[in-house]
């Protein structure tokens, strides 16, 4: 099954192409739907397949590259579509073709009656298409090729419902800005690149990473190859300072939000990282400047996610905030930490997107959480999934959530210092507590439903992808339950993933021995905090609801500010976006565009076509005057030969 | 044995001539046997010449090469051949000249062309270049009632013969100044007798008259006419098969001198001629309204582009003229397939205002005219894109850049008549009814060169990799 691995890219792009050529002539919901789901769905067994196959190889045998065919071939650059199947890009398939089938069953109830349906699914092929690319790479032309396509379907998928007004403009507003933000990202990741290419002279991971790994290349054009390439992943993962793009990116349907903006395309980032650990490890001044922005960008966001009402942004900044754990992770060091953090966080935050999907879906597009309010008896399946995951990503013991974070945690200590592992605390303690504001105030308390709602529960073609994702929700987390517990067999998920990790860590080589003791006070204090943050939400939301509203009047301040999402948006409006906006309409459009191209552009159009009509006459249709030119043509290049000797 | 199996596409066409000029004689009403046959021989031939790269031999006193570095020429052509086959077959008895001299003279064009890409000998190569060119002559006026084709096969005879002079000419210059005719020995001879003005005179005359069977300007005026006069389908086989086997004449002659390490001397004459050839092709075929004068022009343009590969004078310039025409010859078929597709009986709907709103008639053509005039203007992710660039490649290591940006400026002036193609068939909308006669093996024939066009944009790589065996 190894071998048949670009199945798992192809199936999709065939779901794609027979959606989107004939889709518009198929009438039936049902054949769109399953056209799409039954292509993802046969990838992801072919993945299975291929894990277990990878599974009963021996350590050393585990890596395989399947070429396809020769791409590109000019000069030294040889590049290949060929597909890297190892223990990384292994775990990556399967959250993306087994959470993306889920979603894609999940999507045939959501969008059911939508007038774009088959749109909609040719859409989401192309993009698990383009994110499998991204994936199974094992070249860096290749990866990016996947890089732009999930920006892509990211893009057309955000603005789906092209004419749908969201927030003070439309969701194609929404989408050209998480386009354009991704350009700046996607700009530093191709210098990367370019600068890879020049360091190493390949392109190819293989030989890249066993250049990297040689002496003899100076740290500094690691810091810069290694800040390139960061910053491609702040863009593509929204770090700051180029965040901004996924909240306004919920404007699109929600399992898009699920599956795009939650579980898979907004990790690449992290896996890019992941996969460049060698490149990263070699430049410790830009691993620390990783793990600061995850940190930072892990409290800010959830700082923001505190006080939102809207239940899609609340989610949004929630994922902002669990990526940045996944990049403190990766910039301490513990890239499998950080890779096992993106799974699990992929099944709760797909699901809990999913369930806000179904509240949405019930609440007929209701978003306000202020306006939901004991929806536990209405939407009970919703409300028990929802709950796992909002256990799960609160980091309450045994739930996959707990062990993901604690092992980002107790590595941010171990490697890094008290400060990081501070604010990874600080935020769990928030993440708590806003998921808990969120479930009290949306499935328990008062109704506070508009009288002509009338919430009902969603068919089973929507609950049974929330009932499969809670379960993997709540016991996904068990096959990386750290050595202090399972003894002498450690960590399954660590050791899986280490070969692929151990020339870095071998580099990096800062691994200090701390006393299990130390570990389980750190792990009961993280509990106890997630603990005190659900707490703290129950007192306020549940049992004494002024309560709320006093704080807000009290520190109005604060509350503006985190309201107002810290006015980051309306900074980058005044300082970047308007400037450029006023220049390019004065400078650029009036004069460079209007004037000196355009006039250049027609004055040559009309030039060449009032010498093609003069030419054209040349060719009269008389022989003789044809061989006279041909005459001519050899008298001067005789004269030419004769001269030149 | 190994000999004749080498020998096998060569023998294989001879043969089919023979037995098609018996089988035609005998069985005058079934045509379709006849271009099955053909079809048949020149997808054996071919398939034989992709599997036999390795195995270079030399026949009848070192005057003719088998297998090796010829077999990727002897392939298109045979390709080619069978592409129009299938495009003809029911544009031929559409248009009532379904003549079994069709296939058989086809069938000696395709013998022609392997014998000039072949040749190791002077004289083999204009004796396969004769067989070629007369059975282009009578090619171009098969539709002998019609009157332009008449006078299409009158001119390319008269000019063509002309251009063949030339080539003798040169011919009997090389033979007095180095009294060999054997091309390895004059490759062996040309670094000592670079100063020899009859000898550089003599090549000079021989690259001309190849020139004219390229297109090239000023040697093209020829193509508009003919290209207009013959049938479509014919028309298509003069500028796919019959450029790539005067490139394959001229790169097996002057090829090997560049490769000998010698110094490109003939460089400024294949400059002018890309550069006037590219900018007066693209220029002229803006003011054209009938597709098949806009599709000559276009040729000519090519022609320049692939000239740009031959000024380069190196491995890469080589490789990408391969590649360039390999991609030319099915983006090209594709194009021409499809207008012999649209044609209506007594040469009309060749204008641009028959493929008015072509998409809502007739979507399924028009999205395989788009792409081949897509492929022809060089906008990736198609063959055509991968063949400039290789070209343009080319230009810029041996120091030629301003040549490639000449090039440049010319594929986007080509872009305006390409895709104006592609506007009138998309965005604008006319009463006038068009009926498409059905034809199942032309469909089959553009869909076989539009897939070829796809797969070498999506996988350029493999195609070089591929040249590269051949050209080892």
């Amino acid at each position: 099954m190894i071998e048949l691995i670009y199945l798992t890219v192809l199936l999709p792009l065939l779901g794609f192409i027979i959606n989107g050529v004939f889709g518009s002539k198929i009438k039936n919901e049902k054949v769109i739907g399953i056209i799409g789901s039954s292509t993802i769905g046969l990838s992801f067994i072919i993945t299975v397949l291929a894990f277990f196959e990878t599974l009963s190889l021996p350590t050393e045998n585990r890596e395989h590259i399947i070429e396809l065919f020769t791409w590109l071939k000019v000069g030294g650059l040889d590049i290949h579509i060929a597909y890297q199947v190892d223990q990384l890009s292994l775990v990556m398939a399967l959250v993306v073709t087994g959470v993306g089938f889920i979603i894609h069953v999940y999507s045939m109830g959501y969008m059911h009656g939508d007038k774009s349906y088959w749109r909609y699914f040719a859409y989401l092929n192309l993009f698990i298409f383009a994110m499998m690319n991204l994936i199974l790479a094992d070249n860096f032309v290749l990866l990016f090729l996947g890089w732009e396509g999930v920006g892509l379907c990211s893009y057309l998928l955000i603005g789906f419902w092209y004419e749908k007004k969201f927030e003070k403009s439309t969701t194609s507003e929404a989408g050209k800005k998480a386009f354009i933000v991704n350009r700046i990202g996607d700009f530093g990741f191709l210098l990367g690149i370019f600068l890879i290419y020049l360091t190493f002279g390949s392109l190819n991971f293989g030989e890249v990473f066993a250049r990297a790994g040689a002496p003899g290349i100076p740290e500094s054009t690691f810091n810069y190859i290694a800040l390139f390439l960061f910053i491609g992943a702040v863009g593509k993962s929204a770090q700051l300072p180029l965040y901004t793009w996924l909240p306004d990116a919920m404007a699109g349907p929600t399992p898009v939000s699920a599956l795009i903006h939650a579980a898979t395309m907004v990790t690449a980032g992290v896996y890019m990282v992941a996969r460049c650990s060698i490149i990263f490890v070699s430049a410790p001044a830009i691993l620390t400047v990783v793990a600061v922005i995850g940190a930072a960008t892990a409290l800010f966001a959830a700082t923001i996610a505190l006080v939102q009402n809207d239940i899609k942004k609340v989610l949004a900044y929630s994922t902002i905030s669990q990526l940045g754990y996944m990049f403190l992770a990766l910039g301490v060091g513990a890239f499998s930490a950080g890779i096992f953090h993106l799974m699990t966080h992929a099944f709760f935050k797909a699901l809990l997107f999913l369930g806000a999907g179904s509240i949405i879906h019930a609440m007929h597009g209701e978003q306000n959480i202020q306006n939901y309010g004991g929806l536990k008896k209405y939407l009970p399946t919703t409300f028990a999934t929802f709950l796992i995951a909002s256990l799960a990503i609160s980091g309450i013991p045994l739930l996959s959530g707990f062990f993901s974070k604690d092992e980002i945690l107790w590595f941010s200590f171990a490697n890094g210092n008290v400060l990081y592992w501070g604010i990874g605390a600080f935020t769990a303690l928030l993440t708590a507590f806003y998921m808990f504001r969120l479930v009290y105030l949306t499935f328990m308390g008062k109704e506070r439903i508009a009288k002509d709602k009338h919430p009902h529960e969603s068919p089973k073609v929507m609950t049974i992808p929330l009932i499969i994702l809670g379960v993997l929700s709540a016991i996904g987390g068990f096959i990386g339950i750290p050595a202090l517990f399972s003894g002498e067999s450690g960590n399954k998920f660590e050791h899986w993933l280490e070969p692929i990790f151990k020339n870095a860590g071998n580099k990096l080589a800062i691994y200090q021995t701390h006393s299990h003791s130390t570990e389980i006070i750190l792990m009961i204090i993280s509990v106890v905090l997630a603990i005190t943050g659900i707490m703290v939400a129950r007192n306020i939301y549940l049992k004494n609801p002024s309560f709320a509203d006093k704080m807000k009047n009290r520190f109005n301040g604060v509350y503006k500010i985190l309201w107002n999402k810290y006015f980051v948006d309306e900074f980058y409006d005044r300082l970047i976006v308007r400037p450029i906006y006023r220049f390019s309409e004065s400078v650029l459009w009036k004069i460079t565009d209007a004037k000196i191209i355009d006039g250049v552009v027609d004055g040559t159009a009309s030039l060449v076509n009032s010498i093609s009509e003069k030419i054209r006459k040349f060719e009269n249709g008389v022989a003789q005057f044809y061989a006279l030119i041909m005459t001519v043509g050899v008298a001067i290049a005789l004269f030419w030969i004769i001269f030149s000797l | 044995m190994q000999e004749i199996y080498n020998l096998i596409p060569f023998v294989l066409i001879s043969a089919g001539i023979l037995v098609s000029l018996i089988f035609e004689m005998y069985a005058k009403n079934s045509k379709r046997i006849i271009a099955w046959f053909s079809v048949f021989i020149f997808l054996a031939a071919g398939f034989h010449s992709l599997v036999n790269v390795d195995n270079a031999q030399l026949f009848f006193n070192s005057m003719l090469q088998v297998g090796g570095n010829i077999n990727i020429f002897i392939f298109l052509f045979n390709f080619a051949a069978a592409l129009v086959v299938l495009m003809a077959m029911d544009y031929s008895s559409k248009y009532g000249n379904n003549f079994g001299e069709f296939y058989i003279l086809l069938q000696s064009s395709v013998l022609g062309m392997m014998l000039m890409a072949g040749a190791k000998d002077l004289f083999v190569i204009f004796l396969g270049l004769e067989i070629m060119s007369v059975s282009f002559y009578a090619l171009a006026g098969l539709n002998r009632m019609r009157l332009k084709a008449n006078e299409a096969s009158l001119k390319y005879f008269l000019l063509g013969s002309f251009a063949t002079g030339f080539i003798v000419y040169g011919i009997a210059l090389i033979f007095g100044s180095t009294n060999t005719t054997s091309i390895p020995q004059i490759v062996d001879k040309f670094g000592e007798l670079t100063h020899n003005l009859l000898f550089m005179a003599g090549i000079l005359m021989f690259l001309i008259g190849f020139s004219f069977k390229m297109a090239a300007f000023p040697f093209h005026m020829w193509v508009p006419d003919v290209y207009e006069g013959s049938a479509t389908t014919v028309a298509g086989f003069f500028s796919t098969a019959g450029k790539t086997a005067a490139f394959s004449a001229v790169i097996i002659t002057l090829g090997s001198v560049f490769m000998h390490g010698n110094a490109n001397i003939f460089e400024p004459y294949l400059v002018v001629l890309a550069v006037t050839s590219m900018l007066y092709g693209s220029i002229v075929a803006i003011a054209q309204n009938n597709i098949k004068r806009m599709l000559a022009y276009s040729s000519i343009a090519h022609a320049g582009y692939l000239m740009i590969g031959l000024a380069s004078g190196n491995y890469e310039g080589i490789a990408g003229i391969i590649f360039y025409l390999a991609a030319y010859t099915f983006m090209n078929l594709g194009a021409f397939g499809v207008v012999a597709l649209i044609e209506g009986k007594d040469e009309t709907n060749l204008t641009f205002e028959s493929y008015t709103g072509l998409s809502k008639k007739q979507p399924f053509l028009a999205a395989m005219l788009a792409i081949c005039m897509f492929s022809l203007a060089g906008i990736p992710p198609f063959a055509g894109f991968f063949g400039k660039y290789y070209i343009f490649i080319a230009a810029i290591k041996s120091d030629l850049t301003w040549l490639a940006i000449v090039g440049v400026i010319s594929s986007v002036i080509s872009i305006y008549f390409y895709l104006r193609v592609v506007v009138i068939m998309y965005f604008n909308e006319t009463e006038i009814d068009l009926t498409v006669q059905k034809s199942n093996y032309g469909l089959l024939a553009v869909v076989i060169s539009v897939i070829l066009v796809i797969i070498i944009g999506i996988a350029p790589g493999s195609l070089i990799d591929l040249i590269s065996s051949f050209l080892k």
